[in-house]
């Protein structure tokens, strides 16, 4: 057995083993949990309820087809980690079969059908959310609205009935529970040639900055995500590439028509834009590794999600723009790998 | 050189040099047609019509046509062919022709099909050049039709649907609905589907090819 140690003088040893790092990037989750469920009440709850358990099972089976150790790979928390972006991402109070769906999808499909964690070539919470936005867009477009609005607010046991059996309290609909998100609502209106002024003044989806509520709970995932910059779990680059790109050229747009192009801070509090910065494309296996390449992985991913929030057909892009830049991450690590110490610049090359 | 027994040509067509399962050949078609079991069964024996006339008619010029012009040759051939297919759909299956649309003319751009007329039918004789002109489109269809199958049942929640396009109106009765208020996966009729499933049918066959080489050892 070859020893753990580094053989000649220049390296550090690092402390982030792969569990840990698993376990920061939940706990940076906790803000965005809490201030979904105080908002939106126990949409959220019954999703975790649900992918937790989906994800970790799927991972399990694939692990035992494979006849692979199961604990130890379980334990290093990726499934969970899946599994709670899952949760934070579909629509809450979603059906107990999308959830599972998704889950089984993102963990079979786009991790562990190519050979596990390390091996994914995109992102599998992407993966999971993606297969379903294209198989159900009914059920993905069902947003429940903030509990300010609702009259009922369900109760855990309404809840997870509504869940797992599609049964309501009597005299409440379920449509008369959901809204259009902000992205969505703009989108609409917008394509009925009503103005962003004209559209804004309803106070009921759009709050200071972007969307009512869902700017609170992008808060509290910005907060967790610079806390876990300030950890060290994850680099500056892909974040600050993503929401720079993302505010330059929405800011270049709003200057030329801000009627038709919604301000910067409203792509950047709307919709899924931090998640994305923060947890999503910063994944190690499925993004840019070297340091340029991050900058540029980000850059491209800002880029993307403002086209297809704008002229795209889905109101939010996040999750096409990580997969089309997790397919093209490959080659921007192949022409941005760094100068080897001792080497010219270009020497590798030729 | 016809020493190959009909045994193993039938074998090989229909398993172990399987179209689409092994030289994974025709992949065009076989994805952009498979989003139904009717869909699937149509192309497949037209196909199947396509490469047995054309097995039979290279086999027997193999002699008469010179190495270098022979893939020219070839594909006329093959375009006969399958501009009569196309003619006798359009009046036989009018609706099925409409459903497989543009697929049909370009069956003969289905590289099994000169694959096939290269390989074998060039270099074998009339009978044996037949029967694997049969087994090979027979190991095509039967792909195309589970492939089919399977995404219909998680696409849409049927089984046969449309099979009036191809037996006529009394074959409704085949038409089966497996769930009531099945909202439908559309993933697996859109292009991905196809391509999952096609990858879990090439992976079933692995697994059953490995079970079967382990209980022989």
């Amino acid at each position: 057995m070859i020893p753990h140690q580094p053989l000649s003088s220049p390296h550090q040893h690092g402390s982030a083993a792969l569990d840990r790092v698993m376990i920061a990037v939940s706990i940076a989750l906790i803000p965005a949990f809490i201030t979904h469920f105080t908002l939106f009440g126990w949409g959220i709850i019954t999703n975790l309820l649900i992918t937790i358990p989906a994800a970790l099972g799927s991972e399990a089976l694939a692990l035992w087809l494979r006849r692979r150790p199961i604990l130890p790979t379980l334990a290093d928390n990726s499934a969970l980690v899946t599994a709670l972006l899952l949760a934070l991402i579909l629509p809450p109070l979603s059906p107990w079969w999308l959830l599972v769906t998704g889950a089984v999808a993102a963990i079979l499909f786009a991790k562990q059908i190519y050979g596990g964690l390390g091996y994914n070539p995109f992102n599998p919470a992407m993966v999971g959310f993606v297969v379903l936005l294209i198989s159900f867009p009914i059920e993905m477009t069902s947003w429940q609205a903030p509990l300010v609005n609702s009259d009922h607010p369900l109760t855990i046991i309404a809840a997870l009935n509504w869940v797992l059996f599609g049964e309501l309290p009597p005299g409440i609909l379920f449509d008369s529970m959901t809204m259009a998100t902000p992205l969505d609502h703009l989108k609409t209106e917008l394509s009925l040639h009503h103005t962003i002024s004209e559209v804004r003044t309803d106070g009921t989806i759009f709050g200071v900055v972007a969307g009512a509520s869902w700017e609170w709970i992008n808060l509290a995932i910005l907060a967790g995500g610079l806390w876990l910059l300030q950890q060290r779990v994850i680099r500056w680059h892909v974040p600050v590439a993503l929401l720079g790109t993302l505010a330059l050229i929405s800011t270049l747009f709003y200057l030329i028509n801000p009627e038709i192009y919604a301000d910067p801070l409203f792509h950047l509090g709307g919709g899924g834009a931090v998640l994305g910065a923060f947890f999503i494309a910063t994944d190690p296996v499925s993004g840019a590794t070297s340091p340029k390449g991050r900058l540029i992985f980000g850059a491209g991913a800002g880029l993307l999600i403002y086209l297809i929030r704008v002229w795209g057909g889905f109101p939010d892009g996040v999750a096409f723009a990580v997969l089309l830049m997790n397919m093209a991450a490959p080659t921007i690590d192949h022409y941005t790998q760094p100068r080897v110490a001792g080497h010219q610049r270009g020497e590798m090359h030729r | 050189m016809s020493y190959i027994s009909y045994r193993q040509l039938i074998a090989d067509g229909m398993w172990h040099n399987n179209v689409a399962f092994v030289q994974i050949l025709g992949l065009c078609p076989l994805l952009a047609v498979s989003s139904t079991a009717i869909n699937g069964l149509g192309l497949g024996i037209a196909t199947t019509l396509v490469l047995i006339a054309s097995n039979l008619t290279v086999s027997v010029i193999r002699n008469w046509v010179r190495p270098e012009i022979r893939i020219p040759v070839f594909v006329m051939i093959i375009a006969s062919f399958v501009t009569a297919i196309e003619l006798s759909m359009s009046a036989w299956f009018y609706d099925l022709y409409r459903v497989l649309g543009i697929f049909i003319p370009l069956i003969v751009t289905n590289c099994a099909i000169l694959g096939r007329a290269e390989a074998f039918a060039s270099r074998n004789d009339i009978p044996h050049s037949l029967v694997d002109g049969a087994a090979m489109g027979i190991g095509f269809t039967v792909p195309l039709v589970l492939l089919g199958a399977m995404r219909e049942i998680t696409g849409f929640g049927t089984l046969f649907a449309q099979a009036d396009l191809m037996f006529g109106p009394s074959a409704h009765w085949l038409t089966l609905n497996l769930f009531d208020d099945y909202g439908g996966f559309l993933l697996s009729i859109l292009p991905p589907g196809a391509f999952i499933g096609l990858g879990l049918l090439i992976a079933l066959k692995n697994v059953i090819d490995h079970k079967r080489a382990e209980n022989r050892r």
